[in-house]
């Protein structure tokens, strides 16, 4: 079959980052799915405040000093996440790999903590309806630290042990994009289970 | 490079190993998308011969052909595995075969992934059904109302193995839609612009949205569920200031959208269909794609009209039943443009245009019973009635399996190398056309005289038999129908016609590539230069292909969201056994933590080892070695 | 038509049915229509003409005519619908009855209040006894699962949710006996979960009212006696009450006037001799799922509890 080249690649660059790349679309597709489950079972939270008077349901409030000390600690992630991002984006291997480790270091303070958090809650999932969702939806978000905390810590090793190549600086990239979802969420989360029931 | 030579070094770059180890590891979107049909039609016939034992046993009254028992787990395991086991996975399958093909490139987005989903949804079908066949079958309807479905009043693991299901199969569902979106939105040919994006592309974007945003709602309440059952969370029990009609909310908030999500890739095929069988492309090109879209967008605010008889408040149910109307409006533009289209072409009555036309005659009687159903007070007296069995079986069937099998008879020939018999074909299309319509007609009626759903048997004193007996034998007819196809394909699969690339004179550039595709899909990437990837060829004698992609890696061209403009090249990965040994450690934890939450604990090491060993770069991968040979760390396009 | 939307006894009925109408005929003419379009693209002879720009613009005015007509017809069955549904409110020109509807796997309770008198209860397992012309304003709850009420021949459904109360009512215009079914899943003998309204003239049904509030008769032969004896010593007691009797428990249907009723089991046997008793020999053979055990009793001890219950009219 006779063609005509018509366009030519070969010059094109063989990675991108953000929303020129692929992995971009497909991170954020999963948060989206993601998102949408968190919103859903804030949603859940608030159809079920509107089931009872009391608030929470004759339990106790959650206590809020480790969680707020959690979230401070989360917050000030960003900084090192942020440079972990710029770094990849400039090709910056070492600085790359040094900040991916504090980062990954802050993620398994903010998991122990959070673990911590549980005992704060003042409650068992099986007391009441309220229970039930303030121990799914933290957890939830829960899930998400650990498997990013995982996940960095494996991108970590894969950067440390094997040569850095254009698509793994793409990866901490949006790796990195990950743990702002995760820190994004963060708050109204908190906000949600350690504050409202204090406001509602 | 002559042809011949790039032909070899493509098809040894994007080869597909053999031997056990070697399929399993395959992540050619080609082979599981074939592999996803197979195992759905599979499930289709079982579920399929549930339902003609159902309609045996409802053939007379009082009958004892089937006990409560047995008919309360047919009928949950019949519309669950029409729902989740057939209709969803079996419409993102045909969008995993010809997305990327219809859209000139040579594989899906997120490979390994899409090899892992297809492992996961089998192995959640083979759950269900081993289930039933144990005689723990789910019993409490595909959609499984609580506190029915809840620890209080469904011992055992009945309504567990159900809600898992949901997990398996949203869990595949959703991994599929990602590929898809992401697929459609960055990796066209260049030149496929926005306005150039093929009905059918554009179908299985929207359903992409609809699967994303929907589905997370049923993985909430299914886990909800699961987790009363299992560990006494109290989200459906009232005394504990859990809500009954909270079920309901989430699981039909995406159990509306569900519907939808089967029927639109449907609408996409019918557009293919009718456009190649009148020679024209469909009227009405920017009407059609906003339909689609903004079906896809109303399907998400109709669901509390399953929930008309709950005793809502007035003035949402009006909001329900105006939404549920005018999410028709969209449906008739889509039957309007296709009347025109088929008015001034010159329609060729193969078997998929008939399959078509059948779907018209029943899809519309079917979507004018859902008007009449949404309006509240007609709906409180057929809400739960064989009215809206009727009702569903002509918008699934005529809406969406109807399609498909035409979409079988026409795509066959492009997957298989041959063609299906065209008579058999005529008989199959006359067969189903009259043996659905024998066994659905008398169930509107039936709702009327006041049999409602999910009933066993009935009494004789109600008068209801002879209807029932009617729709007991067309539903004969129809099995019949399903064997004739079944037969057709295992016959033609052998020694069916030899096809050539384009045995319809087809419009899309699936149509430009042999029957069946090599597993690079094409030889020279395409450069896009209309609507008709095939008909724009036509007299042109060397048509515009992209130069520059490497032959030796399996590279992929990345181009621009809207005007497909390239932007960069990427490699995809090679195929790998993790996919599918993260399915089994996957699968493995879905149905332990049916039975203990200590499955959590107990799965995260092996799918950590699993997903490490999926994704940790191996040197011999060819993937691997292409992409440190790119590393020259060169300034992107557009930077100094 | 027993149990038939189609033959509506009542004002509800009747409102939905004329909407039914409405709504059939729109359809059944868009339906037509829709398939004479199709039929008429197919068989119409080919031209020239239809390939040109101004064909086309000639079809986007037509479906857009359409489609304009569409949104209108549309709009016009939602005005449809929401005035038959404001005609559905309950009216409030004559006093009505007011009766909880109580779902249980797998049989009705209906219960009469009182407002004035709560020892007037009224419990009625069932059976349904309406005065005609006169609005029954129904409170719905449920025992356990999700139930729905519905009558066919009176009124469209409501459910019966646990944990909440829904409202409905309901009117007869003509004397009779309709029946209803339980129309959401609940369990395996949902098939078998009938009731019967009977629709009756307002002095019968104040007789009926006021016997029912009577407790049970005292037997007169001695099978009777022998069963009530056998009754009150037995398991039976666990589930049922018989007013006037030591029996009291409320797990099962109320058997005060168990003898008056038309059937027994929900509707789903004839209250003649031989169908109680297989019954009360093996009920879960009957109806699937159901509490009651089976082989409690011998046969001569049977014959008499059957006998005691028939004759508790």
């Amino acid at each position: 079959m006779t063609t005509r080249a018509a366009i030519d690649v070969a010059e094109l660059p063989d990675h991108a980052f953000g929303p020129r790349g692929l992995i971009w679309w497909g991170t954020v597709g999963f948060m989206v799915i993601e998102g949408s489950m968190f919103v859903i079972a804030i949603v859940v939270y608030f159809y079920l405040r509107l089931k009872v008077h009391q608030w929470p349901p004759s339990l106790p409030d959650p206590f809020i000093g480790i969680a707020t000390a959690n979230l401070a600690l989360v917050l000030l992630s960003c900084i090192p996440n942020m440079l972990a991002k710029r770094a990849a984006e400039r090709y910056d291997a070492p600085g790359a790999r040094l900040w991916l480790a504090v980062l990954t270091v802050i993620g398994v303070v903010n998991l122990v903590l959070r673990g911590l958090e549980y005992t704060q809650l003042n409650c068992r999932w099986g007391d009441n309806a309220y229970a039930s969702i303030t121990w799914v939806l933290l957890s939830m978000h829960t899930i998400h630290v650990a498997t990013d905390v995982v996940d960095s810590a494996v991108l970590l090793a894969l950067v440390s042990l094997q040569p850095v190549t254009n698509r793994r600086f793409v990866d901490l990239s949006e790796n990195s994009l990950y743990w702002y979802f995760i820190v994004a969420w963060w708050i109204p989360i908190y906000l949600i289970i350690f504050l409202a029931p204090r406001w509602l | 490079m002559t042809d011949e030579a790039l032909h070899r070094q493509l098809a040894d770059t994007w080869y597909n190993p053999a031997g056990l180890v070697g399929r399993l590891s395959i992540v050619d979107h080609k082979v599981i998308a074939r592999r996803y049909i197979v195992t759905a039609f599979t499930f289709f016939s079982i579920a399929g011969v549930l339902a003609a034992l159902m309609r045996l046993q409802l053939a007379f009254p009082d009958n004892h052909f089937l006990t409560a028992d047995q008919y309360n787990q047919f009928f949950t395991v019949h519309g669950t595995a029409m729902m989740f086991l057939f209709a969803v996975p079996v419409m993102e399958a045909m969008g995993v075969y010809l997305v990327p093909i219809m859209i000139g490139t040579r594989a899906i987005a997120f490979p390994r992934l899409n090899a892992y989903s297809y492992y996961v949804y089998l192995f959640g079908g083979v759950m269900l059904f081993t289930a039933l066949f144990v005689n723990s079958g789910p019993d409490v309807g595909w959609f499984s109302y609580v506190p029915l479905a809840g620890p209080d009043f469904g011992p055992g693991k009945r309504p567990d193995f159900w809600a898992q299901l949901i997990t398996f199969t949203e869990v595949a569902g959703l991994a599929v839609a990602v590929e898809l979106a992401a697929t459609i939105l960055k990796t066209r040919a260049p030149g496929m612009t926005v306005s150039r994006i093929p009905l059918f592309v554009w179908a299985m974007l929207v359903m992409a949205f609809m699967v994303i945003f929907a589905m997370p709602s049923v993985v909430l309440s299914s886990t909800f569920l699961l987790l009363d059952r299992l560990v006494g969370t109290q989200f459906y029990n009232p005394a504990e200031g859990g809500d009954a009609l909270l079920w309901q909310h989430l699981f039909w908030f995406f159990g509306h959208p569900e519907v939808y999500i089967i029927f639109v890739p449907a609408l996409g095929m019918v557009s293919s269909i009718i456009a190649t069988f009148t020679g024209r492309p469909i009227f009405g090109y920017p009407a059609m794609v906003s339909s689609l879209v903004a079906t896809g967008f109303i399907g998400f605010g109709l669901w509390v009209h399953h929930m008309f008889a709950t005793g809502l408040p007035q003035l949402g149910l009006t909001y329900f039943t105006a939404a549920s109307m005018i999410i028709s409006i969209p449906s008739g533009v889509q039957i309007f443009c296709w009347i025109v289209s088929l008015w001034r072409g010159q329609p060729r009555y193969a078997t998929p245009l008939l399959f078509v036309l059948g779907f018209v005659a029943i899809f519309v009687l079917g979507g004018l019973t859902g008007v009449t159903l949404a309006s509240t007070p007609f709906d409180l007296q057929v809400h739960d009635t064989y009215y809206v069995v009727a009702h569903f079986h002509y918008v699934l069937l005529g809406g969406a399996v109807f399609p498909l099998i035409g979409g079988v008879y026409f795509w066959f020939p492009k997957m298989t190398g041959r063609m299906l018999d065209e008579r058999l074909g005529k008989w199959n299309f006359w067969i189903f056309f009259i043996g659905f319509n024998t066994t659905f007609f008398p169930q509107h009626l039936l709702g009327l005289h006041g049999m409602p759903r999910r009933v066993y048997t009935y009494p004789a004193s109600s008068g209801w038999g002879t209807l029932n007996l009617i729709s007991t034998a067309g539903a004969m007819l129809l099995a019949m129908g399903g064997l004739l196809l079944l037969f057709n394909v295992l016959r033609s699969v052998r020694r069916g016609a030899v096809a050539p690339a384009d045995p319809w004179g087809g419009e899309g550039l699936e149509w430009t590539v042999p029957s069946p595709p090599p597993a690079y899909n094409f030889l020279h990437v395409p450069v896009v230069e209309g609507r008709s990837g095939n008909w724009d060829r036509r007299g042109n004698e060397a048509p515009p292909v992209v130069t520059g992609i490497k032959a030796d890696c399996r590279e992929v061209l990345i181009t621009t969201v809207t005007a497909a403009e390239a932007d960069h090249k990427t490699i995809y990965p090679d195929p790998s056994i993790w996919p599918f040994l993260c399915s089994v450690v996957t699968s493995a934890f879905f149905i332990g933590s049916i039975f203990t939450p200590w499955a959590l604990p107990v799965a995260i090491p092996p799918l950590a080892i699993t997903l490490i060993g999926w994704f940790w770069p191996k040197r011999s991968d060819r993937s691997t070695q292409c992409d440190l040979a790119n590393n020259r760390l060169e300034p992107l396009r557009g930077e100094a | 038509m027993n149990q038939s939307a189609l033959d509506p006894h009542g004002p509800v009925a009747r409102t939905i049915l004329d909407l039914g109408w409405v709504l059939f005929s729109v359809t059944v003419v868009v339906y037509v229509l829709v398939l004479a379009g199709l039929a008429w693209a197919l068989l119409r002879q080919r031209r020239e003409s239809d390939r040109t720009p101004a064909a086309d613009r000639r079809f986007t005015s037509i479906v857009a005519a359409l489609t304009g007509v569409t949104t209108l017809t549309l709009v016009g069955l939602v005005a449809v619908s929401e005035v038959s549904g404001r005609a559905l409110a309950v009216p409030h020109a004559i006093r009505p009855v007011a009766v909880d509807v109580v779902g249980h796997q797998w049989w009705w309770e209906f219960r009469y209040r009182d407002e004035n008198d709560p020892s007037k209860l009224v419990t009625s397992p069932n059976e349904l006894h309406i005065p005609v012309g006169v609005p029954i304003v129904m409170r719905a709850m449920s025992q356990d699962v999700i139930h729905s009420f519905w009558v066919p021949n009176l009124t469209g459904k409501r459910d019966l949710i646990p944990g909440q109360v829904t409202t409905t009512w309901m009117q007869a215009d003509t004397a009779g006996i309709y029946r209803g079914q339980c129309a959401e899943f609940c369990g395996p003998s949902h098939a078998k979960m009938a009731f019967l309204v009977v629709a009756e003239p307002v002095d019968k049904f104040q007789s009926w009212i006021q016997h029912q509030r009577e407790p049970a008769g005292v037997p007169t032969t001695a099978p009777a006696a022998q069963g009530r004896d056998l009754f009150l010593s037995r398991q039976c007691t666990l589930c049922h009450a018989i007013q006037g009797t030591p029996a009291g428990a409320r797990l099962g249907p109320d058997l005060t006037h168990v003898g008056s009723r038309m059937t027994i089991a929900a509707g789903t046997l004839a209250n003649e001799r031989d169908p109680l008793d297989a019954w009360v020999e093996n009920a879960p053979s009957i109806k699937p799922g159901v509490r009651m055990p089976p082989h409690m009793l011998e046969s001569s001890e049977r014959e008499a509890v059957v006998a005691y219950l028939r004759s508790l009219q």
